[in-house]
């Protein structure tokens, strides 16, 4: 058994995989001696070097640009946006180029990328800083998305992602990076593998990436209370574990969607649609969503922490719905 | 620049091939046999194939929206091409790409592209993986003059020069964009200097001359092989035809296409050929005829493939995952 940070958990299983295969290597803006903007790339341009661990200009186009053009020619890049809002700037080369030269070509040509992508909020970086965009993501077929919460997840959903043939987006939430956690296996976590963060019979809360910390607190207030409810964390957004879902809400009946990005269009939507059109029959109660505002991200403290949700917002919702 | 005799035969056959085969599918199209879009080559085939003649089949290519010439120059498939415009299951892509999406891994076409400047960035990628794997291939990357304006172009050549990639960048000047002429889209004329803003060298030369296109090829070629990194080379070149079919390039004045069809790349090769008795005018008749014949075959391949089954239009969007089905 390990303990690691969430940081330290991403960069151990991208280390693993580039020991085990010289193919893969490292790019983005300042991910070399300086160690990545977060530090999650510290070290690694020592132990493999300037090749291996690339810096770039500042230039999100041609990061995943280049990540597509070397992976669909035999590499397997990793590729690290700063922050995931920096999306926009590179947005063709991911959803026109990577998420669909596959099909467009027939399946004759693979595209085995990974881009990193740090986001949500809470760390006062403002509106240019601090979202969550993962629905973006989720909403195009081609793409993978993962989201990891804890170092355990981080590890070895990095490791399949790296593994993967396809473009698999790796969300991490720039607030977990200091969380330390023990990682016991040191192994792939598939894709499109849910995990049950506690188990509970009366209500199923489904939260992603930093909301799954939100929500177990939020269910340990509850419990105290007299709920006793279920936290499950998909992990991966796509593919998703409707299975696990379906076992659930079968279970509990009852369903609240936990995710930070704003609600309105946002993927808790769509986690809420498939449990309405699939699972309908094992639902006693309306299915309840948790999101951000619609609002922008604000810079100010007291502004921002009203605008994301959290543990406080959890509980009020469930008390006032279930 | 003495160019062998097998070589400059060789280099007719692509010009004469992409020539019918546009030809060809400008028909088509006009009677519905090809749905959705396309963009001709006609007029530009001096360019891809005198750049392609010096690259192998492991060499990469990145296309444009208009890329059968590429495509045919690289030594694409003819009859998997017509397919693919068709929409047929025979096609390079299954049906699923069309016209502006054909690929073909096994000789280094990294694809057509429907979205205007995105093949340099990947240039970039493919011109590192060879960098990275030390396997002396090269990567071009061919472009049109507007998408000179797009910001990846501006990526692309700045990356490629600090990493001193194995990367030629070809912009074929067609001296339009869509229907804006050049002398609107962009305040400069020669579009090879934009390459002193990265230290690449820019040169400019006679697109529809195979020759000069040849020629400056070969060089950036092998200074790419050689470490040297990317080179940035201008074809002026005219289409002629509209943007695509459909477009009847109103916009192009009478005087300019008449200026620019007394320098049309076939008849110059043609003309060369004989004065130089490369062939005879009797030689050159036959291989004029091996090309029809072999876009014939390519038209009767495309009509005789089947359409692609219902079931695949939820295949090959990942390597793993089949995506659900619709019940009709």
């Amino acid at each position: 058994m390990k303990t690691m940070t969430y940081g330290e958990a991403i960069r151990e299983g991208m280390r693993m995989k580039m020991q085990e295969d010289p193919n893969v290597y490292i790019l983005g803006e300042d991910v070399g001696a300086f160690g990545g903007c977060f530090g999650v790339t510290a070290g690694l341009f020592d132990e493999f070097g300037p090749d291996r661990v690339r810096d770039t200009p500042i230039s999100e186009g041609v990061i995943i640009g280049c990540a597509v053009g070397s992976s669909a020619t035999g590499l397997r890049p990793i590729a690290e946006l700063m922050f995931i809002d920096f999306l926009t700037v590179g947005m063709d080369q991911l959803v026109n180029q990577a998420a669909k030269m596959r099909y467009m070509f027939g399946g004759k040509i693979n595209v085995p990328m990974v881009v990193r992508l740090p986001g949500g909020a809470g760390v006062q970086a403002a509106a240019q800083h601090s979202q969550s965009l993962e629905a973006w993501l989720t909403h195009v077929p081609g793409l993978k998305v993962v989201f990891p919460s804890t170092p355990q997840d981080a590890l070895g959903l990095m490791l399949s992602a790296v593994e993967d043939d396809n473009p698999v987006m790796y969300v991490e939430h720039k607030a977990l990076y200091a969380l330390k956690g023990e990682v016991n296996d040191i192994k792939p976590i598939p894709l499109g593998v849910g995990d049950i963060k506690r188990e509970g019979n009366d209500l199923t809360i489904i939260a992603t990436g930093k909301m799954v910390h939100e929500a177990l607190a939020a269910a340990e207030t509850l419990a105290k209370e007299g709920y006793d409810v279920e936290v499950l964390d998909p992990r991966t957004l796509f593919p998703l574990d409707k299975d696990l879902i379906r076992q659930s809400v079968e279970k509990t009946h009852k369903v609240l969607i936990a995710t930070e990005e704003t609600k309105r269009g946002g993927y808790g939507g769509e986690i809420s649609a498939i449990i309405s059109e699939e699972m309908f029959d094992s639902l006693d109660a309306p299915i309840v969503r948790i999101g951000a505002l619609d609002t922008p991200i604000p810079f100010s403290p007291m502004l921002e922490s009203y605008v994301i949700p959290n543990a406080k917002d959890i509980v009020h919702a469930v008390k006032e719905n279930f | 620049m003495k160019v062998k005799n097998n070589v400059i035969i060789n280099m007719y056959l692509r010009m004469k091939r992409i020539r019918e085969f546009e030809t060809k599918a400008m028909n088509l199209f006009a009677e519905g046999s090809i749905p959705g879009f396309v963009h001709l080559y006609l007029g530009e085939e001096a360019v891809a194939t005198g750049v392609c003649a010096n690259l192998d089949d492991k060499d990469y290519i990145t296309s444009t929206h208009r890329g059968h010439g590429h495509i045919i120059a690289k030594g694409g498939s003819l009859n998997e091409m017509m397919a693919e415009l068709f929409g047929k299951e025979a096609g390079y892509c299954k049906g699923k790409g069309g016209s502006m999406h054909i690929a073909d891994a096994t000789k280094g076409i990294l694809g057509a592209n429907g979205i205007v400047g995105a093949g340099h960035n990947i240039a970039v990628g493919a011109g590192l993986s060879a960098q990275y794997q030390k396997s002396g291939q090269v990567c071009v990357c061919f472009f049109g003059d507007a998408s000179t304006n797009q910001g990846t172009f501006h990526e692309a050549l700045n990356l490629a020069s600090i990493w001193k990639l194995p990367i030629v960048f070809v912009c074929e000047n067609n001296l339009y964009g869509i229907s804006m002429s050049q002398t609107r889209h962009q305040a400069i004329k020669d579009i090879a200097d934009r390459g002193v803003a990265y230290n690449v060298p820019g040169v400019a030369v006679d697109g529809n001359d195979v020759f000069a296109v040849y020629e400056a090829a070969d060089e950036a070629i092998k200074r790419a092989r050689d470490g040297q990194g990317p080179t940035l080379i201008e074809c002026k070149t005219y289409r002629h035809r509209g943007h695509f079919e459909g477009d009847a390039g109103a916009y192009k004045p009478k005087e300019e296409q008449e200026f620019w069809m007394q320098k049309d790349p076939l008849p110059r090769i043609e003309k060369y050929m004989i004065d130089n008795k490369v062939v005879t005018p009797e030689e050159l008749e036959k291989l004029k005829a091996q090309v029809m014949g072999e876009i014939d075959e390519a038209i009767k391949f495309a009509n005789e493939s089947p359409y692609p089954e219902l079931a695949s239009a939820v295949q090959d969007i990942y390597s793993d995952i089949v995506e659900e089905g619709r019940v009709r």
